[in-house]
Parts: C-alpha cells; structure tokens; sequence
C-alpha cells in the first residue's frame, strides 16, 4: 500500500529484529529502517517501548508494536494479501508454531543468554546449557520432520512462523559453537534441521539481512568481555 | 465447525489460574469438554504422554490431538470456533492484547509470586515490583489503548481479561495470607474496577473457586514456603507464580 508509514527501530546483531524483517521482506513491505544503540536508546524507542525499552519495535502508522512474535503476527494479519501467509492457515498447525516458537524464547534461548552473557559461570554450567540447546534441536528436529512432511520447511514449501523463529538464531548458534568449541546444531544429530538451515539462509527474504557469522563473533566476544569485567549482579 | 461431544477434553487443576483461563475461554464459547483433574504430585500417563515438554496443565485435547500453553490455547479455540470472538478483530487491538499477555506471564504474574513466595526485605522489593508493573497497565487503562473501555476487550471480556483475569483472584488472596497490600483501590482506582466487573461476570463466577478454598490452599502453600530457608521459598514462587499450583503451566 502507497505511502504507509512503516518504521523498524532494530538492532543489527539481534535475531528478534531480523524476525521482523524477514516478515516485513515476505510481505513485500517497504519500511524504514533505524539502527538502535542499547546503550544510548533513542526517544522514539523509549517513548514506543517503555515497558521493555527493547528492540524490534515496529511503527505503523505511528502505533508501536513490540515482541517479535506478536509483530510478525500482526504483519501477517495487516499484509495478508501481500504476500505468503506466516503463521499456517490450518489451526492446528498453528498451534504447534506458535507452541514451538514460545518454547524457543521461554526455554532455548535462555540456555543461549547464559553463555554469552556469562551467567554460566562454571565450564559445567557452560557445558549444561550447550546440552540444553542441543537437546532442544533435536526436539524440533522431530517436529520438522512432522511439519515439513518431505518438504523444506517447517511450513512446507514456504518459510512460515516456526521457520522465522527459528532460522533468526542460525547465526548465533554458529557463534556459540565457535565460542564454547561444541557443535550445536549438528549434522549427525540433527541433519533435518542443517539442510534446512542452508535452505533458509538461502531464501530470498533471509539473504540480506542475515547476519554475518564473523561480524558477529566479534559482537559477542566484546559482550563477553564486558560482562567479564561486569560487576557482580545486585 | 460443528462441535461433537466430547471432542474436548480438558486437563487441568482446581487451583490453576491457567487451567481457569481455557476453562472460562471454553465457557464464554458455550463449548462442551470433559474435565479430568490432575494430581500434580502424581500425573495422570495421559497429560505425560500428550505434553512431554513441559508436563503441565492446562492441556487441551481436541479429537485426540494436544494443545499445550493456556494462551495457544485459548488462541486455537477462538480459531476453530470463531463465533462469539476472543481475541479482538482488529490487527493492532490484538497485537496489543497479545503484548499485555506476554507482560503478565513475563513480568506481572512472577513479580505477584516472588511476594507471596517471600517475607522482610526481599517480599518489600517484591512489592514494588508488583506496583510497577501494575502502573503500566493502569496507565494504559487511564491513558493508553485501553481508555474509556470497561474491558480490555471493549464491551465484553476478551483475551486479556481473561489471562489477567484468572490469575488477579489470587491479588486479594495473597493479601489477606501475606498480609500485604497490593492492589490499592486508590492508587489503582482502574484496575481496582475493571477487576470487580471482570468478578461479576456469570462464566467468571462459574470458573474461579471459592474464596475460602482458595484462601486455604494459599495458606498450606504459604506455611510449606515459609518453613524452608528464604532460597528455598524463592526457588519454589519462582516456578509456582500466580497460580501457586505446583507445576501448573502458562
């Protein structure tokens, strides 16, 4: 649609913000794009987002949306015309991405946070949580083999909501293996979800705004390095 | 779709204000289910075997197939039956319902727990926690979306109400078995309305279990806590929250 006001305030290495992104980039939206310094928030993204204070927030229309879940929904919903549906139109279907995606933000990722910021203090707690992300990609490696049924994705021939949840953390798995010396996501563990992770960089609404693997090890290094030198949490 | 009978059945448990939530969502639809309560100190094979993940109520079974998470939940039902709408028609109203849900499992109902699940100092800034958080929805209900509305569904109670809803009953109860004040009608005048019109509905009153059950449960719940150390407390309000049943699910 012409001259919709579409604004993304993100943050490059962030996979929540690439969520959007790719959402956005499904539907053919055109929207702007700012970069976000958590360390110095703009008052745009203090005023859309003063619960969290966090990014991806997106402004349509000047109304604030915030999580990236919620926001692919409501892209999904608002441009539904425009382009491939992102959650699946079956409603059991539905249910399972959306089950999938949630467990990978309530429980898989903060297996991930406690490595790179540190909390993991011990080379056990470090090694429980690699097995915690492990086990969690073998997990969904049986439910894509259910959900992809022979095909792609986990939304079959089309990347959908459980593909976008998932396929935004690909970088940063592939960071944590560099950092922590663990496969991850391993091809004799879980060779679904590895051919369909080349598949999903691949695509075109993923390619340009994936994240370069070595950029951001560098990113994460300096954040371990910061959280290193952290004082202790109150 | 036509429903047939019994192609629903609910797990759940008395005390769970997540199990209220499907139950209330499954009412306002005027949707028959069967009802199987579980002990959650000894789990039925069904509930392990349909939610292997997180091995929690609520779970709702339609034509045999599993749903886990109350909110997914309630969400697959206002699909599959889309007469009489939980969730709001308009895209950015559900986004916005769909954002305060997330904020009340993340943030509000663990604040609500960390309270009832502590004493001194650590349950004073337990409190504030709590006043925070409720600050934002009272802004939001003075301010925001959800001005001028008797629900934050509009003129009936929709998803929100509900997920705030159940789960709020234990804000009056935990006051009276903690002793501590946290919803103060003068501080959170709107809140403080919005929760008694929410009360007074005929499904609510059909859903929540009585008061004295309720305050009964607590104060089992509140005296086991309590008589561990202060780390114990808090490890077992961090994983009970607003519900206070011991392994009950969001």
């Amino acid at each position: 649609m012409e001259g919709e006001d579409v604004k993304l305030l993100g943050l490059w290495a962030s996979p929540f913000a690439m969520r959007v992104r790719i959402a956005l980039n499904l539907k053919g939206v055109k929207y702007t794009y700012s970069e976000e310094n958590l360390k110095a928030k703009s008052e745009l993204l203090l005023k859309s987002n003063p619960v969290y204070k966090t990014v991806p927030v997106l402004i349509h229309e000047d109304k604030p949306l915030c999580e990236s879940l919620v926001i692919m929904q409501y892209i999904d919903e608002v441009w539904a015309a425009s382009g491939p549906a992102i959650l699946p139109t079956n409603p059991y279907d539905r249910a399972i991405h959306r089950f999938w995606a949630v467990y990978l933000d309530d429980k898989w990722l903060s297996a991930a946070r406690e490595i790179i910021t540190l909390k993991a203090k011990t080379e056990e707690a470090t090694a429980a949580a690699i097995v915690r992300m492990q086990t969690g990609l073998e997990l969904l490696e049986e439910v894509f083999d259910k959900c992809s049924k022979g095909k792609s994705f986990f939304g079959g021939d089309s990347i959908e909501y459980l593909d976008i949840a998932l396929g935004s953390s690909l970088s940063w798995i592939k960071v944590m293996e560099l950092l922590t010396g663990a496969k991850i996501m391993d091809e004799n563990k879980t060779p679904l979800l590895v051919r369909w992770g080349e598949k999903f960089c691949a695509h075109d609404a993923v390619k340009g705004v994936m994240t370069d693997v070595e950029k951001l090890l560098e990113y994460a290094k300096g954040l371990q390095a910061f959280y290193r030198n952290a004082l202790p949490a109150q | 779709m036509e429903q047939s009978a019994s192609s629903l059945k609910l797990f759940g448990s008395w005390a769970s204000s997540y199990t209220h939530r499907v139950q209330l969502a499954l009412k306002l639809k005027g949707l028959e289910f069967d009802y199987v309560e579980e002990d959650l100190t000894n789990k039925s094979e069904s509930l392990l075997l349909h939610n292997p993940i997180y091995k929690k109520v609520p779970l709702l079974l339609h034509l045999g197939r599993p749903i886990a998470e109350s909110i997914i939940i309630i969400q697959y039902i206002d699909d599959v039956w889309p007469d009489l709408p939980i969730l709001p028609a308009d895209p950015y109203d559900r986004a916005v319902a769909r954002f305060w849900c997330h904020f009340a499992d993340d943030k509000l109902g663990p604040a609500v727990g960390a309270v009832f699940g502590s004493s001194g100092d650590e349950q004073k800034a337990a409190v504030v926690q709590v006043h925070e958080n409720l600050k934002l929805i009272e802004h939001e209900l003075r301010e925001g979306t959800f001005k001028g509305k008797r629900f934050f569904g509009g003129d009936k109670i929709g998803l929100l109400d509900i997920v705030l809803g159940c789960g709020s009953y234990w804000l009056a109860v935990f006051e009276e078995v903690t002793e501590v004040k946290l919803v103060d009608a003068e501080a959170f005048p709107l809140f403080h309305a919005w929760l008694r019109d929410f009360e007074e509905q005929k499904e609510v009153k059909e859903t929540i279990p009585a008061i004295d059950k309720l305050l009964e449960y607590a104060r089992s719940i509140r005296e086991m806590m309590l008589s561990h150390s202060v780390a114990a407390a808090a490890a077992a309000s961090s994983t009970t929250t607003t519900n206070i049943a011991v392994d009950s699910s969001s």
